[in-house]
């Protein structure tokens, strides 16, 4: 790992839109372990909330702290949207872009792209456009894409939202595989058959706000907040 | 009256077969010189449209709405009045005076480039806007520089882009009214396509006006298929 980011703090964090507060503050410490979910219901403040740890939405007050200054902190880690975004390009030219903006030599670039292809099962398509895979399938490409640089951390906002079961298998399969490579983890989901499957910490938005965070096995069996409860059992919590 | 019209359509047409597959040297030397000048106005116009039309669609800088408007306000500039602007700022009283550009080549360019960049650049602002909207979360991330984005941008919009300057390469090697009045129509010197038609049709002689006007077609076509010809190969061979 070229550098150690964590541990991360929040201080304080908040971002707000024409004096609107959207989410926050946030108090917030994180030494990233392993597979860190954000979970929370729609409009909690997960999709904000991880922006402002990546320095990609704007912090209105507070502090984000890392090891490091934010941009430099950027450069170690990678973000996967929700509906991923693919470059009007090949498979293999996504793969191999953010190498190629770091001036990796073209044929080193291409060969790591063959390589990632084939962990994440893309290989038979790495000639095709990307723009007409599937959703899974340029989700997997997203995700690769993430991984190909050998970040430090990788976000992942909701990557399997939009997906069906097989699909979201196999990209938790990648995501463990990536956490036993040693890649730490910062995933939001609201789902949380998916946050018991792979969470080791959770960080519980609710309003805008952390609501509650512990190490997963304690959050889920013994939740501190009535609200966290609620979430647990499935009910609707606003 | 329409008799005589169909005559002079048909005799046009023959009159255009001779004098191109006699390859004709007074017709060869007017239509090289209309590619000429406009494929270097093109060139120009691009070099200047295409990195202006993208610092548009990704920067965010104090004047941008309103270039954005003078830009598709001047698209709508009659080229017969950026002719006159030209010929004043180079006419021998004029601010350029001393350069001795009236009435050459040169300055039919300059006038094309005026006429066209705006057309380019409003029409590659377009699609590069959509293009960035797509990559903008992903290019944040990716800490790119300003550089690597207008590159990424105009590279991967190359399509659309290419189908901008097609618009543009019709608008100049079409244009008449403006290189009319800057170059001045002179024999052998500034002499292109267009003006060559006007002044034909004025003397009465339309048979070599329409010959002057189906080479005119077939240049533009002819471009036109070749570009997206090589478009289509690139297409092919990538995908
Ligand atoms: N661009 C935006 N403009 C206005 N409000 C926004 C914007 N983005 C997010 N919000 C608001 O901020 C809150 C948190 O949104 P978000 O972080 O997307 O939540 P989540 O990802 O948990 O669904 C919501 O109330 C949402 O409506
Ligand atoms: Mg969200």
């Amino acid at each position: 790992m070229v550098s150690d980011l964590f541990p991360l703090t929040l201080k304080g964090a908040e971002t707000s839109r024409r004096g609107k507060r959207l989410v926050g503050p946030i108090d917030l410490s994180l030494d990233g372990q392993g597979l860190c979910v954000v979970m929370g219901p729609n409009g909690s403040g997960k999709t904000t909330l991880l922006r402002l740890m990546h320095g990609t939405a704007r912090l209105t007050g507070g502090t984000v702290k890392w090891t490091c200054d934010t941009d430099t902190a950027r450069h170690h880690q990678a973000f996967v949207f929700q509906q991923p975004v693919v470059l009007r390009r090949t498979v293999e030219e996504n793969l191999a872009y953010p190498l190629q903006l770091r001036g990796v030599a073209r044929k080193t670039a291409r060969a790591a792209a063959r390589d990632w292809s084939e962990k994440v099962g893309l290989e038979p398509h790495l000639q095709r456009r990307a723009m007409v895979l599937s959703g899974g399938e340029q989700q997997k490409l997203a995700i690769a894409r993430a991984l190909i640089t050998d970040p430090t951390l990788v976000f992942l906002d909701e990557p399997t939202a939009s997906l069906d079961g097989r699909a979201m298998r196999e990209i938790e399969a990648i995501l463990l595989q990536a956490k036993a490579d040693g890649t730490r983890l910062i995933l939001s989901t609201h789902d949380m058959g998916q946050a018991r499957r792979i969470a080791d910490e959770v960080v519980f938005m609710l309003g805008g706000k952390v609501h509650e965070t512990g190490a997963a096995p304690q959050f889920f069996d013994a939740p501190q907040t009535p609200e966290a409860r609620a979430f647990l059992q499935g009910d609707i919590v606003e | 009256m329409g008799g005589s019209a169909i005559v002079d359509l048909w005799e046009g047409l023959r009159h255009a077969f001779w004098l191109i597959v006699t390859f004709d040297a007074e017709l060869a030397d007017i239509a090289l010189r209309s590619l000429r000048v406009t494929l270097t106005a093109l060139v120009i116009a691009c070099l200047i449209a295409l990195p202006l039309a993208a610092l548009l669609a990704v920067r965010r800088f104090r004047w941008r709405r309103a270039t954005i408007a003078v830009l598709n306000a001047l698209m709508g500039l009659p080229p017969v009045v950026v002719g006159l602007i030209v010929y004043i700022f180079l006419s021998r009283s004029g601010p350029f005076g001393a350069l001795g550009l009236l009435f050459t080549p040169t300055a039919m360019i300059i006038a094309q480039v005026i006429i066209i960049v705006p057309l380019i650049a409003s029409i590659a602002h377009q699609s590069l806007r959509e293009l960035w909207a797509e990559y903008h979360d992903l290019l944040i991330s990716l800490n790119v520089t300003q550089m690597q984005k207008v590159r990424t941008l105009l590279w991967d919009a190359r399509r659309a882009l290419l189908t901008a300057a097609l618009a543009g390469f019709g608008r100049g090697i079409g244009e008449v009214g403006a290189i009319m009045i800057v170059g001045g129509n002179i024999d052998n010197a500034t002499r292109v396509l267009t003006t060559a038609i006007a002044l034909e049709t004025g003397k009465g002689e339309f048979a070599l006006a329409l010959a002057l006007g189906f080479v005119l077609i077939a240049l533009a076509l002819g471009v036109n298929l070749l570009i997206h010809w090589v478009g289509q190969t690139e297409r092919d061979s990538r995908w």
